[in-house]
């Protein structure tokens, strides 16, 4: 589903690689923890299977693309088969929950009464039935962060990225949250999440990835954070 | 809906920054205005060379002493020449006839010239009146040869007149140009900047970059179109205050200026206008919107 291989990025004026000859496999299904301390190169990981930054070296290949060879064209399309889910939520502030969502779906060119289907059954799916009409000023941080992750999930991509989603909410919001993760993981979509939260790797005992100086230092199949 | 979203977004955008808005569409209707009386005035030139050119003779005045062998020479010069499509000869008593009817209005000034105060003279048709150098060169300097007159000449300095005209407002409609453009990128960075979260979002979920460019190129094509229709009522009201009336008078002389010609500059300014301005935007976009 997902391989690095031999990925190195070295952004511009940067005096190291923020990812050094990393080379990693995640197969369809599975939930991946990236963890490491601040700089380590774990969003350098989420931006590149983004297609948001090109690998200076290596190759990046996802469900099946080469994505480093990727015409740019071809990047939109692309990115519908990935949902993303970012610390800061990224909302739209003037939408409502609803509209947020159908957002989303309208502007890859599904119709309206194809959101009016699919919207209510994946705020359902998230918790949030009844809060549809919502602003995200009128929701909680677990909240807006659901309605995210109803945005991501809206499409069923094949792909969950998740950075560092829980960086913003409290200890039990950020379980909730986790939850969510793991429903939409048994559903067959591919989780990839990075972290720094240790209380929540430990929970969860899935495939720990740590990184240190751009560098993979430990890969767990049911890690904790160490 | 996809439509409607996108009309949608161009109305709110354009309303959003309104008076950037009307900034960018008064000096787009200014500098495409510019640009078609530039336009107009080559084609009025191009019309009046049609109209006069067909009509221009040489004139070639003989002195008062010329002998018939020399008048036989000339005129067989002239006929040999093979730029020459037509010749006439004036004599005296027909130069006094052409006088009294050109200054039939001031008998006194008739009265006081007679025939032999008139010169001889040559009237020729060239088959292109701008050859007439060439032409000049073949009979220059033969003996009985006074003068000779091309009335093209005169009619270049008319030319050069509208060219200068022409050009100057091609001048100022590049400088209009200039602020247009600026004014569109500007206001396209202020409209991508106000929608930065949307862009945002709408990249993240896969919208195709023609998706989330074409409300931003649109709202610029619209202030393009708007300023085209301003343009092309500008120049049409004042094709009618000063052609048609203040400066009628040089209307008659300098052949009228179609209708229709000033109709055909709407599509042109439109078009400009609105291409101008989507290239403007798209290329604004492309250092704004990186996908």
């Amino acid at each position: 589903m997902i391989q690095l291989e031999n990925v190195t990025k070295t952004y511009p004026k940067a005096s190291r690689p923020s990812l050094d000859n990393v080379s990693v496999g995640i197969e369809k299904g599975e939930f991946v923890f990236f963890i490491g301390p601040s700089g380590s190169g774990k969003s350098t990981i989420i931006k590149l299977l983004l297609h948001e930054v090109a690998p200076t070296r290596g190759k990046v290949v996802v469900n099946a693309k080469d994505v480093t060879t990727l015409r740019s064209w071809k990047v939109p399309h692309f990115r519908r088969s990935i949902g993303c889910v970012f610390q800061d939520f990224r909302l739209l502030p003037n939408r409502t929950a609803y509209e947020n969502v159908a957002f989303a779906l309208e502007v890859i060119g599904k119709t309206k009464a194809v959101a009016r289907r699919v919207v209510p059954e994946v705020l359902e799916l998230v918790g949030l039935g009844g809060k549809e009409h919502r602003y995200p000023h009128e929701l909680s941080g677990g909240e807006q962060q659901r309605v995210a992750v109803a945005r991501a999930f809206v499409n069923r991509p094949l792909i969950l990225l998740a950075d560092e989603p829980t960086g913003n909410l409290d200890p039990d919001t950020s379980i909730e949250i986790m939850r969510l993760l793991d429903r939409i993981n048994r559903t067959g979509t591919t989780v990839v999440m990075v972290t720094h939260d240790s209380n929540i790797v430990n929970q969860m005992r899935r495939r720990v990835i740590e990184i240190e100086s751009g560098r993979i230092v430990r890969d767990q199949a049911r890690g904790v954070y160490g | 809906m996809r439509v409607k979203y996108v009309l949608n977004e161009v109305l709110v955008g354009l309303w959003r920054n309104v008076t950037m808005t009307i900034a960018m569409i008064i000096t787009m209707s200014v500098s495409l205005s510019m640009l078609g009386a530039s336009v107009l005035l080559y084609m009025q030139v191009d019309l009046m060379k049609e109209a006069y050119y067909g009509n221009i003779q040489v004139s070639i005045f003989m002195t008062d002493k010329v002998t018939d062998g020399e008048k036989e020479a000339i005129g067989q010069a002239i006929s040999n020449s093979p730029l020459v499509t037509e010749k006439t000869y004036e004599s005296k008593a027909d130069a006094l006839k052409r006088f009294q009817k050109l200054w039939a209005d001031s008998p006194d000034f008739v009265n006081a010239i007679n025939a032999d105060s008139l010169p001889e003279s040559y009237r020729v048709k060239l088959s292109d009146p701008e050859k007439y150098d060439e032409f000049a060169k073949t009979i220059q300097g033969m003996p009985g040869i006074r003068q000779i007159i091309d009335q093209s000449d005169t009619l270049e300095k008319v030319f050069e007149i509208f060219n200068a005209i022409q050009l100057s407002s091609l001048v100022v409609a590049s400088f209009m140009a200039v602020a247009a453009l600026l004014l569109v990128g500007n206001t396209i960075q202020v409209a991508a900047y106000s929608k930065r979260r949307e862009v945002a979002v709408m990249k993240l979920v896969g919208a195709s970059n023609w998706f989330i460019q074409a409300p931003f190129v649109l709202e610029a094509v619209v202030a393009g179109l708007i300023g085209a229709i301003l343009g092309s009522i500008f120049l049409f009201v004042a094709k009618v205050v000063l052609l048609d009336n203040k400066l009628q008078a040089l209307t008659t002389i300098l052949t009228p200026m179609p209708d229709s010609n000033v109709l055909l500059m709407v599509p042109l300014l439109a078009g400009v206008g609105a291409l101008v301005s989507a290239a403007t935007a798209w290329i604004t976009l492309r250092f704004y919107l990186k996908v």
